[in-house]
């Protein structure tokens, strides 16, 4: 499968899961600042992304999770680099890039982007 | 409760409920959408639809909760889809049926079908009346201490309280812990 049409399965996904109009899925857009996700919605687009992919995730692949809790990766709000170390070694996927400059715990929704997602689903098929 | 019975259960894949619509219920007595028209439309007493999705979301969360023995809290956390076409009137029965799509530790995705048997229509029977998509989150797994948004829950199980179980005995459904 071509990047383009991983990309028009992600965003005919994203459509159904996040009600957004088609040119609203850009690779750039981010889930939550962009397009509006709350947290109930990253867990339909883990399912939504199963069943168009026909591929099972489990929990914690895709998107992260129990790294708040660890006082070791997070300290007053902010992912420490253990933390940041933590979530690259999880989430290969991911670029964290942008986020290391301030990395405030609130902002971590903010790095999965349209092309986080395409990345991930690239990586899942290419490794099957 | 917005289901009166569970008719059948095949754990992890589908439960179908039924929902009699009663005059004695005193939803009806505040509900009676009418207009002057044209065409006139006379004050008779409709099931307003958000309760049919409270009756689909319970028919939903008991084949979910039913999947993990009811240890977890399960809640309606989105509802993707819900499309009906025929308004329930007193004297019909709703039937629910519920099919899961994704069951987890985290939570479901049910997909729903809406039928109404109006036993005064001429041959009566079972029409389909609407759908959904709906989605189940597992509060204690997704937001309870070892969750995301590191909040506490009472230990015991809020969701299916002394209703549900009432409801899952008169099922013929095992009441965890009896």
């Amino acid at each position: 499968m071509t990047h383009d049409e991983i990309f028009g399965k992600v965003r005919t996904v994203l459509v159904d899961a996040l009600a957004v109009d088609e040119d609203e899925v850009t690779p750039t857009a981010s889930l939550r600042r962009d397009l509006g996700a709350e947290s109930i919605d990253f867990l339909d687009i883990v399912f939504k992304l199963e069943q168009a992919f026909s591929f099972k995730i489990a929990q914690g692949e895709l998107f992260p999770e129990n790294v708040a809790q660890d006082p070791k990766y997070v300290k007053d709000g902010r992912v420490t680099p253990e933390g940041l170390a933590a979530l690259r070694a999880r989430l290969p996927h991911v670029d964290f890039a942008g986020f290391e400059s301030e990395p405030m715990l609130s902002r971590v929704a903010d790095v999965f982007t349209v092309e986080t997602l395409v990345r991930f689903v690239e990586k899942k098929l290419a490794a099957a | 409760m917005w289901i009166d019975r569970v008719v059948e259960l095949v754990p992890r894949v589908r439960l179908v409920a039924i929902k009699n619509v009663s005059l004695a219920e005193e939803h009806l007595h505040d509900h009676f959408p009418a207009h002057p028209g044209p065409p006139p439309r006379p004050a008779v007493p409709v099931m307003p639809a958000s309760l049919i999705i409270e009756g689909l979301a319970q028919s939903g969360g008991v084949l979910v909760g039913h999947a993990y023995d009811f240890r977890h809290k399960v809640i309606l956390a989105k509802i993707n889809r819900v499309e009906l076409s025929r308004e329930a009137t007193p004297g019909s029965t709703l039937r629910y049926t519920a099919h899961a799509e994704r069951l987890d530790e985290q939570g479901g995705a049910v997909r729903l079908g809406v039928e109404l048997l109006d036993h005064a229509g001429p041959d009566p029977a079972f029409e389909t009346i609407g759908s959904a998509e709906l989605m189940f989150s597992h509060l204690d797994q997704n937001m309870g201490a070892a969750g995301q948004a590191g909040v506490d829950f009472p230990a015991h199980n809020f969701v299916f309280g002394e209703q549900f179980k009432t409801l899952l005995r008169s099922s013929g459904i095992a009441v965890p812990g009896e």
